[in-house]
């Protein structure tokens, strides 16, 4: 699709999107919000790049194959369910809290490594399976 | 004593030993793997003076101690006796197989099976946990699954594995039932501590249940009628294994089962008729069709289950003398049989053939071997002075004693004994005797190991005949808590002139008698097998062919593999359902006081939905159509937006989006048909469509009348903050309270993508298509 209003705006809302979906991860455990809906959010980013612009380029974007973000997030993920295991000694899939609140981004648990561990694997699968249809058909 | 808990995990431990050697190595030292029978061997006639004694061995380590699995072992007489089979007969089978597979490339991978079956075996007779008991139980049923099909590039071989394996596998299962049923009745898995609660196997409301499971797992084991028929096909399997499990060890497994809970189930009278008769039945219905087998294996399999059916009969008698019987034949046969089937390996292995019509004059060529057959004939015939003779003579003395009806039973043994001197003798005698037919060619000596190894076993039953105070003393005393309290019978060779010596003499010359008369050939055996139709193994295979055909139907009617038929099925189904139950029970549930006004922003979606809905059911174009189901899909997230559930509406939105660029993805590339169905399957659909929804709504709106339980509301609510630090109480469900869920999930997704991505992107060459 060639189109200069498109290709402008998709190339000005792509960080903005980013942006939106970490924000959305983040404020996740308090408000609306979360990995799913994040990685989502992120992965239509970079589809209507992908519109914009051709597939190339959004490859050259990413520099990285998407389906790299799947292990990346699943062991992310894997990690935080271990952790009470390992640190505390608790049992799978215990939170484990910091004690202080951090500016911004309020509590830090294992909870949100979990779900950045979601929203990596999210934003891996819809772009893997997307991409690679688009470029098969 | 934790040497004893060693023991038993040896062969676990040597089976890795061999496969860290490797193949290569394995073929030069393959007489070292004897070393491990013959020790534990070893090991347990070390313990047999203590054992004998009444001191119990036993060794218990915590395993799953929630579910009450532990590694409890425990070495009474029972046990011993038959670790020193599974030991014994076990050396020599190992050293004969170095023999008789030497140079097999799969040699390696046979004594793997072996070792892990042996460890498998003792680990059975030596388990006083009864759930332990049932995971070796089904080791033994896998590596003898292995072991038959050894030859696994034969169609045959691979059958007959399968189908012992589901006889064997099916006894595992009721066994399990067993297991857990009694466990769960005495309140404790050690079989031993199951004794102090007698009601329970006496007459309780469950016993019937029990006894059914108990015999199921016994009689499959055991290959008794009508689960036989595993066992001549298990036949498959070179000579050594048939030796070792399908004739001295794993068969007995069930008779060691049997053995094992008699002394819970006495008193209980049923238990003992029903073994009676099972036994007597399988005994004579074996023992007939050795008449009609031209291969030595398959006779030796007939009489095999000739032998259990007597075994089984002499527990049904249940009196101390036929217990006594029964653990003595069951030596007895153990080392004739054993002899019998390694003379049978050997012919076979220097002659190539096993076929009885085809052999014949074998004994200038074989002589040790003809005279490991002969003697091993003459104990399976029970002839004097071998221990088959005293075996034969306790047979007759418990008949002739038991309660109920003892001229039946002993003229069932006497007939059965009569084929059994038949058997013996047709397979250790007749294919040395007479002469050589020109087809045989010229026989090889065989390595001294091929003969001597028969030779051994058949000199123990002639040893054993002499000295019978041996036998007694090592294992009919005090053999199990049934016997303590009765005087158990002497054993001998001369009882004087009796009835029992009569009888004796009436089988021995009757068998030699059939043996010069009766010449197998494969014209009686073809006779024979026209009414194979009936036996319970044409039976079994007929209706496993039939559930194999009724589910390839159902798989072909339901699994067509169109998306729109699955699609069809689950709507039906579920239309049927709701269906179903509103006319069962046709209540409406609106009632108008209770609507409220509609906002004017709902109406307007509504609306939209509505329009969209129209739009994508009528439109001609295949792009508009999932641009009309994309609007739908909004519209769907401004309903959950007023109805307060903005992490579905969020979440929906996405989605949508998504689905709606992977479709046009898809579809842009597609032809242009205009007509995307035909009338009438589009009627058909709309029929399905329409009331699927209508029935879904009246069902939706009778939920909505009940009282919702708010527990799990309440909970998720109460302790989102307190226990996991969030106020969104849906991202904590799905991050926390049922983080494994998503995690599952997760996983789920990746699995998809990594699919879709191997569908499409694989491009094999052509050599690899």
């Amino acid at each position: 699709m060639k189109s200069v209003i498109l290709n402008t705006v998709s190339k000005t809302l792509l960080p903005l999107l980013i942006l939106f979906s970490v924000f959305v991860l983040l404020r996740g455990h308090y408000l609306p919000g979360g990995g799913f809906i994040g990685g989502l959010i992120a992965a239509v980013a970079f589809i209507l790049h992908a519109f914009a612009n051709g597939l190339t380029e959004t490859r050259k974007l990413l520099r990285i194959h998407p389906g790299f973000l799947i292990p990346v997030g699943l062991l992310l993920a894997v990690i935080s369910a271990l952790a009470p295991i390992l640190v505390t000694g608790e049992p799978l899939m215990t939170g484990l809290w910091h004690d202080k609140d951090i500016a911004i981004l309020g509590k830090i648990g294992s909870a949100l490594f979990f779900d950045t561990g979601v929203y990596l694997v999210v934003i891996g699968v819809c772009l893997t399976i997307i991409f690679t249809i688009s470029e098969s058909v | 004593m934790t040497l004893f808990l060693y023991v038993i995990l040896a062969p676990f431990l040597f089976a890795i030993l061999l496969f860290g050697i490797g193949q290569q190595n394995f073929k030069r030292i393959t007489l070292l793997a004897s070393i491990l029978p013959i020790a534990l061997f070893g090991y347990f006639l070390s313990l047999t003076p203590t054992v004998i004694n009444g001191d119990v061995l036993t060794s218990f380590t915590e395993w799953v101690p929630s579910l009450g699995i532990n590694l409890d072992f425990r070495l009474d007489n029972l046990a011993l006796l038959f670790s020193l089979l599974i030991t014994g007969v076990g050396s020599i089978v190992f050293l004969y197989t170095s023999q008789y597979l030497k140079g097999h490339p799969k040699l390696l991978r046979f004594y793997i099976f072996l070792t892990v079956f042996m460890g498998a075996m003792i680990g059975l007779v030596t388990s006083n946990n009864i759930l332990t008991l049932f995971i070796f139980w089904e080791l033994t049923s896998i590596s003898s699954f292995f072991l038959i099909s050894f030859n696994n590039t034969e169609a045959s071989s691979r059958k007959s594995a399968i189908i012992a394996l589901t006889i064997t596998g099916l006894g595992g299962l009721a066994l399990l039932a067993f297991a857990v049923l009694a466990g769960e009745l005495t309140g404790t898995y050690s079989i031993a501590e199951m004794l102090q609660s007698p009601e329970v196997f006496a007459n309780n409301a469950y016993t019937s249940y029990l006894i059914l499971f108990l015999f199921l797992a016994a009689f499959t084991k055991s290959a008794q009628f009508p689960f036989h028929f595993w066992l001549p096909g298990a036949m498959k399997a070179p000579t050594p294994v048939s030796t070792y499990l399908h004739s001295a060890t794993m068969v007995k497994a069930g008779i060691y089962l049997l053995l094992r809970f008699t002394p819970h189930f006495n008193g209980n009278e049923s238990f003992f008729i029903i073994l009676l008769f099972v036994g007597g039945f399988t005994m004579l219905y074996a023992a007939i069709n050795t008449l009609f087998k031209t291969d030595l294996k398959g006779i030796l399999a007939y009489s095999t289950i000739g032998a259990l059916g007597i075994i089984v009969f002499l527990i049904g008698i249940g009196t101390a003398a036929s217990i006594t019987a029964a653990i003595v034949f069951i030596v007895v046969h153990a080392l004739y049989k054993a002899s019998l089937f390694l003379v049978t390996g050997t012919i076979d292995h220097q002659a190539g053939t096993r076929d009885i019509t085809k052999l014949g004059g074998l004994r200038k060529a074989l002589l040790p071997l003809a005279i490991a057959g002969f003697i091993a004939a003459l104990s399976s015939g029970g002839f004097p002075p071998t221990i088959g003779f005293i075996g034969k003579d306790l047979i007759y003395e418990s008949t002739l004693n038991a309660s109920i009806n003892p001229t039946l039973l002993t003229t069932i043994a006497v007939i059965t004994n009569i084929f059994m001197v038949f058997a013996g003798l047709i397979v250790g005698v007749k294919p040395f005797s007479g002469s050589k037919p020109e087809s045989l060619g010229a026989i090889k000596k065989p390595h001294f190991i091929l003969w001597l190894m028969p030779m051994l076993l058949a000199a123990l039953s002639l040893i054993f005949g002499l000295f019978p105070q041996w036998v007694e003393v090592l294992f009919t005393h005090q053999i199990t808590p049934l016997l303590t309290s009765v005087e158990s019978p002497h054993l001998a060779i001369w009882h004087g002139f009796n009835l029992i010596l009569l009888l004796s003499a009436i089988t021995i010359i009757s068998g030699i008698i059939i043996y010069f008369f009766w010449k197998p050939n494969h014209r009686k055996e073809q006779q024979i097998k026209r009414i194979e139709y009936l036996s319970p193994r044409s039976i079994s295979l007929q209706f496993a062919q039939l559930f194999h055909n009724t589910s390839y139907f159902l798989t072909r009617v339901f699994q067509n593999g169109y998306l729109r038929r699955y699609i069809m099925i689950i709507l039906v189904l579920l239309t049927l359902v709701f269906g179903i139950h509103i006319f069962i029970n046709p209540r409406i549930f609106l009632s108008l006081k209770d609507i409220k006004a509609l906002n004017w922003n709902e109406v307007v979606i509504l609306f939209m939905m509505l329009i969209s809905i129209l739009f994508t059911v009528f439109t001609k174009s295949r792009l508009t159509a999932i641009a009309g189901m994309g609007v739908l899909g909004y519209t769907m997230c401004f309903i959950f937006v007023f109805y307060g559930a903005p992490d579905l509406a969020m979440t929906q939105f996405s989605i949508d989006t998504l689905t709606v660029i992977l479709f046009v993805l898809v579809v842009y590339r597609l032809p242009k048909y205009l007509k995307l169905s035909n009338p009438t399957n589009r009627i058909r659909d709309g029929i399905i469509a329409t009331s699927f929804g209508t029935f879904l709504a009246f069902t939706i709106i009778e939920i909505m009348n009940e009282t919702p339980v708010k527990s799990t509301t309440a909970f998720y609510a109460e302790n989102a903050y307190l226990l996991a630090k969030g106020k969104n109480v849906v991202n904590v469900i799905l991050v926390d309270f049922r983080g494994f869920d998503t995690m599952i999930e997760v996983s789920v997704l990746s699995i998809a993508a990594i699919g879709v991505f191997a569908l499409l992107k694989l491009h094999l060459k052509k050599h690899e298509k």
